[in-house]
């Protein structure tokens, strides 16, 4: 490795931007005669709009237009849709309602869009807002999915009876049911996964241009995917047709998942800019991000889980009800099912597993994927009921972990996956060595002796990230395919431009998709440039989330850098006079093997633009594309471990010491990738201690709609992670990566509820664990 | 934010002119509290009165055992203030617990008793020290002074414009933050005069905002340790019920953080 190749600690490229206050988000576009928009919104959570009085509001300073869902809808802009289709076991395609991008007829939840006003400035707009009077016909409304599944319940779409979107299901259930009767030991437990918020530091936003003399459409937005955005805007919402549509996400502040989707809030924008002849600008202030943000998690699951007499998994029966919120957001029914319920084996040998989920709407926001997107609540689940297990047959968790851990692969489970590679002991191994896991009664005894009660957890995860071969998404159901494009250019000084259709909102892109250059050609990264996020210059690509940008865009990378090599070594060995086979490239430079014959990097770039000596019948120039295809999913892993002190008297709990031990295959950048990891466990506390969407059940308000409410992990919350890696490399793509994006959000959650159960001496402890409830959990179990 | 017009006041008198010449004027001091409310639309004065350039609010006096804070004293301030820490180490700890250290630098101790918020920090102090409230009209005693949520003996138009109290003997304060805001869930704040008698004022708990605790009170006087909260009643019926924390919550809180607050007097 050189100091800026593969594996080195290179700092980050893009970093002098953002400390220094010049990164250009969404939000500092502004261009000749932009306006703003400000949106009325729904203070029910559901209600019919009786009517809607835009007369007051037209009158006020500074107005351009005030604009309603009727007009949208007669100028043909389409609903939102979901991109992923699941059939129920019966057979029938799920149930979805409409979405309109302004509502017309009915409101779902609280920030439902109903009107939308354009004026000169932010603060006119927002006072014509509120000069617009809306009036409802209120409905009673349903929060909770599993109340919305009861009969009597408020309906929410006519589409969709009983409030279900699928009833879905996954293996064997004969089976499972089976083992279960014949188990020497079944463990159940109802399990709760916690709602989420995702909080991106950047909230969403979007600047709407419309060019009325070449009737195009530019639209600036915080997006993870502005190709699949100007996709599904074309092809779905009819915006405009994709030559029409450019759409750019310049610097984004993170994603989390929730700027994956498509939102009505940029769509409003274009077709605002061109009902009113103006540039449209919106930008979310918090608590409508809190509002209107597609949210994370909200799952609430039973589980059995059998054992033969010698402690070995037999079976694994699940049932979940997941909470999709008021619509069907982008990728929503792919969550709990395809990206969760084919983890439920996790790292074990489960001869039978049978899923059932259903899909619920509620009057509350959208529900989609939040970093790990599925895969926490599969880990959640799995970890915390392995662990309870433990307990409750009176043997050591890492015992009962180690005695099923898949040892051979690849291992097909009984819920599709295929793991290819992994090595769960020496993360575990690894991760109680660095916890001294050992000593920890000693530990516990001497905190005892100060009143404390101290508690240690393990888990052990699995996910899936990569995603994934197209022609297997396709089958289960996706609208898209999920390969990745790749463009390498190289100009005629020998500098050198990778554009990818990869999506940068602070995993790093700019620095390790350039060490991938510098390591492949011997260039200094400097001299490599990373441009994505505008449709007009990268012509396709699928976006960044499901830690997807290393194992599948990195290979499209890979693919159109084998071709550009292939091409140099050609120009070069035609320069030399040599045979094409006996070119190395090293240190910038292209030899002939074995002799001091050697042309610099940009000497065969500009042969290649001069086009004076070429090989007969060689194109000038030196650019390739390609694009990747999965293989199969990666299967990053690892074991983590919490150790945690309570305070029995307040309930408060310090997390004394955090272990994570992760396989992530092939590593680009280390300090990159320990960042994702801290962030990822900061998230996954953020889960388990601190973190909840409240709506009041009644009334459906947002009781966390700012942050006096919404717990945000801060820097003290947390402790200095002890972060290692045990490798093994993926065998299903060419750089041997497996991805490192979410692993931190799904691995923590039930290390975290273990070491707090474990502390109080009580497992009945539902996240976030609050210091109200664990001071309640730790008295219940004290009396 | 609704448009305003901004007014700086020199001195005490012309604030309170510039005050009284539009309808809805406010005081402003920190912002810390009001700005915020404004920016989400939740408050809208015409006029914004500045006093943070009125010298009559500022500084620190000990005289005596007699203290004086100006009501323009920011948190940080008082946090940091050496002649305090030798009165009253109790005071300077909770200001430096208030909220992060842009907020100290902001935020005044004027305004926040002027607010009144019912998780606010200072008011437990100036219940438990028996402290005085000067405004530009009267002096105001704390036990009349907090009368109910965000709710003052204030006139509108008056100024705070100084608080005083005498040093305690002992004094002590424990906060259990709310978890999202940081502001108190349970603040308690115990003092011990001169005299013996204690006085025990909470924060953060009470449905009614900030209150003085009788059964800790007459605990504490009889025997001024940690473990005489130990067998004292906290009724829980008047306590705050949310989603951070049930008023049984609240009701352990109240206890503990008495416990903590004598122990670190
Ligand atoms: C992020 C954050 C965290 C915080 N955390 C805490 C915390 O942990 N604990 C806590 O106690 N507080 C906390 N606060 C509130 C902070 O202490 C405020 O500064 C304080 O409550 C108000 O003081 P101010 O000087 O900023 O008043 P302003 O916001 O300027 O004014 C508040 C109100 O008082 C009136 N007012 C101001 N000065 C006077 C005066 N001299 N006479 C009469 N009326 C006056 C104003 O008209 C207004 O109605 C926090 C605030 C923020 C933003």
């Amino acid at each position: 490795m050189g100091v800026e190749g593969i594996g080195a600690r290179v700092a980050r490229k893009e970093d002098k931007r953002f400390l220094m206050g010049q990164g250009r988000y969404t939000d500092d576009m502004s261009v000749p005669g932009m306006r703003y928009a400000a949106f009325v919104r729904s203070p029910h959570a559901h209600a019919k709009i009786k009517s809607i009085d835009t007369s007051a509001a037209e009158d006020m300073p500074g107005v351009v237009a005030v604009l309603n869902g009727k007009q949208m809808l007669d100028d043909g802009i389409g609903n939102l849709i979901c991109g992923w289709m699941i059939h129920s076991k019966d057979g029938s395609p799920m149930k979805m309602g409409a979405w309109r991008p302004i509502a017309h007829e009915t409101v779902r939840y609280v920030g439902d869009a109903v009107a939308v006003v354009v004026a000169d400035t932010l603060g006119e707009a927002r006072d014509a807002a509120e000069a617009v009077v809306v009036d409802y016909d209120v409905l009673p409304a349903v929060t909770s999915a599993v109340k919305a599944l009861e009969a009597g319940q408020p309906q929410l779409h006519p589409e969709a009876p009983g409030n279900l979107i699928y009833d879905w299901q996954i293996g064997d259930a004969d089976a499972t049911d089976a083992a279960i009767a014949a188990a020497a030991h079944v463990t159940e437990m109802t399990i709760v996964n916690n709602r989420l918020a995702p909080n991106p530091m950047e909230p969403r936003a979007a600047l709407g241009i419309y060019d009325s003399a070449e009737d195009h459409y530019t639209c600036y937005t915080t997006s993870q995917n502005p190709h699949v955005a100007r996709l599904v805007m074309s092809a779905f919402y009819n915006v405009a047709p994709e030559n029409k549509l450019r759409v750019i996400a310049p610097d984004v502040g993170g994603g989390f998942g929730s700027k994956i989707f498509i939102y009505p809030e940029e769509i409003v924008c274009l077709w605002a800019s061109k009902r009113s002849g103006v540039p449209v600008k919106w930008t979310s202030d918090r608590t409508e991000a809190f509002l209107t943000d597609a949210h994370g998690r909200d799952h609430v699951s039973t589980v059995k889980m059998a054992f033969d007499a010698n402690n070995r998994i037999t079976a694994l029966k699940v049932d979940t009800i997941a909470n999709f919120g008021a619509y069907m957001s982008l990728f929503s029914s792919s969550v709990p099912t395809y990206l969760y319920a084919t983890l439920l084996s996790g790292q074990y040998n489960i001869p039978a597993i049978h899923a059932n989920v259903r899909a619920v709407y509620t009057n509350t926001a959208t529900v989609d994927a939040y970093r790990g997107a599925g895969r926490p609540e599969a880990t959640y689940l799995v970890e915390r009921t392995v662990e309870t297990a433990a307990r409750e047959l009176g043997v050591s968790p890492a015992e009962l972990r180690r005695s099923n851990f898949i040892r051979s692969f690849p291992h097909q489970t009984p819920v599709i996956m295929n793991y290819d590679a992994g090595d769960y002991e020496a993360s575990l191994e690894a991760a109680m060595k660095a916890a001294d896991w050992n000593g920890f009664p000693a530990r516990k005894a001497e905190a005892a002796n100060r009143g404390m009660k101290r508690g240690i957890g393990m888990s052990c995860y699995i996910e899936a990230c990569g995603i994934a071969p197209s022609a297997a998404v396709g089958s289960l159901g996706a609208g898209v395919g999920l390969w990745e494009s790749a463009e390498v250019r190289v100009n005629a000084v020998g500098t050198i431009e990778v554009l990818t259709g990869s999506h940068s909102h602070g995993q790093g892109h700019e620095t390790t998709f350039a060490q991938l250059v510098a390591e492949r050609f011997g260039v200094p990264i400097d001299s490599v440039s990373i441009v994505h996020g505008d449709t007009d210059k990268v012509q396709m690509g699928m976006g960044t989330y499901g830690s997807r940008s290393g194992a599948v865009g990195m290979s499209a990378i890979v693919k159109a850098l084998d071709k550009v090599e292939a091409k140099a070594k050609k120009i070069a060995a035609h320069l030399m006079e040599a045979d094409e086979s006996d070119i190395v490239i090293e240190n910038g430079a292209l030899k002939v093997a074995g002799t001091d014959k050697t042309v610099p990097w940009f000497q065969m770039a500009l042969a290649a633009y001069t086009a004076h000596n070429l090989p007969a019948g060689m194109e000038p120039g030196l650019k390739e594309g390609a694009f990747y295809d999965p293989a199969n999913f990666t299967f990053p892993a690892g074991c983590y471990i919490a150790e945690v002190e309570v305070d029995p008297e307040t309930g408060k709990t310090k997390i004394i010491q955090f272990v994570a031990a992760d396989d992530f295959g092939n590593i680009i950048n280390p300090m990159i990738v320990e960042g994702q990891v801290h962030g990822g466990i900061a998230q996954g506390i953020g889960q388990a201690m601190l973190e909840g969407v409240h709506y009041d059940p009644e009334t459906g308000q947002l009781l966390t709609a700012s942050y006096m409410d919404y717990t945000m992990p801060r820097a003290d919350d947390l402790p200095s992670f002890n972060v290692s890696h045990q490798n093994t490399p993926c065998p299903n793509n060419p750089l041997g990566i497996k991805g490192c994006g979410e692993a931190g959000a799904i691995g923590s959650p039930p290390a975290l509820i273990n070491a707090i159960t474990d502390a109080i001496g009580n497992n009945d402890l539902s996240m976030p664990a609050t210091p109200q409830k664990v001071w309640a959990a730790a008295r219940a179990a004290a009396n | 934010m609704y448009a305003t017009n901004y007014h700086r006041a020199s001195s005490i008198a012309d604030a309170v002119t510039l005050q009284s010449s539009s309808d809805e004027a406010k005081y402003v001091s920190g912002g810390m509290t009001l700005i915020p409310t404004m920016k989400q639309r939740l408050a809208a004065p015409s006029d914004l009165v500045d006093l943070r350039h009125v010298g009559e609010l500022k500084g620190i006096s000990v005289n005596g055992s007699r203290v004086r804070i100006g009501a323009g004293t920011t948190h940080a301030e008082v946090a940091t203030s050496a002649e305090l820490k030798a009165a009253c180490p109790a005071i300077c700890h909770l200001a430096s617990h208030i909220g992060d250290p842009h907020v100290r630098h902001m935020g005044t101790i004027g305004g926040s008793i002027a607010n009144n918020d019912p998780a606010a920090d200072y008011p437990s102090a100036m219940l438990a020290l028996g402290a005085t409230i000067v405004t530009n009209a009267r002096e105001i005693l704390a036990d009349d002074f907090f009368t109910g949520l965000f709710e003052t003996a204030l006139e509108d138009g008056e100024i705070v414009v100084a608080v005083t109290f005498d040093a305690p003997a002992k004094a002590g304060y424990a906060k259990f933050p709310n978890p999202a805001s940081r502001y108190a869930m349970t603040g308690v704040f115990v003092a011990k005069a001169s005299d013996g008698s204690a006085r025990v004022a909470v924060t953060g708990a009470g449905s009614d905002g900030v209150f003085r605790h009788a059964g800790l009170e007459q605990a504490l006087s009889a025997n001024w340790s940690a473990d005489a909260t130990a067998g004292v009643d906290v009724d829980a019926s008047n306590l705050l019920s949310d989603i951070h924390g049930s008023a049984d919550y609240r009701a352990n809180l109240v206890k503990v953080m008495a416990k903590r607050a004598v122990a670190a007097a």
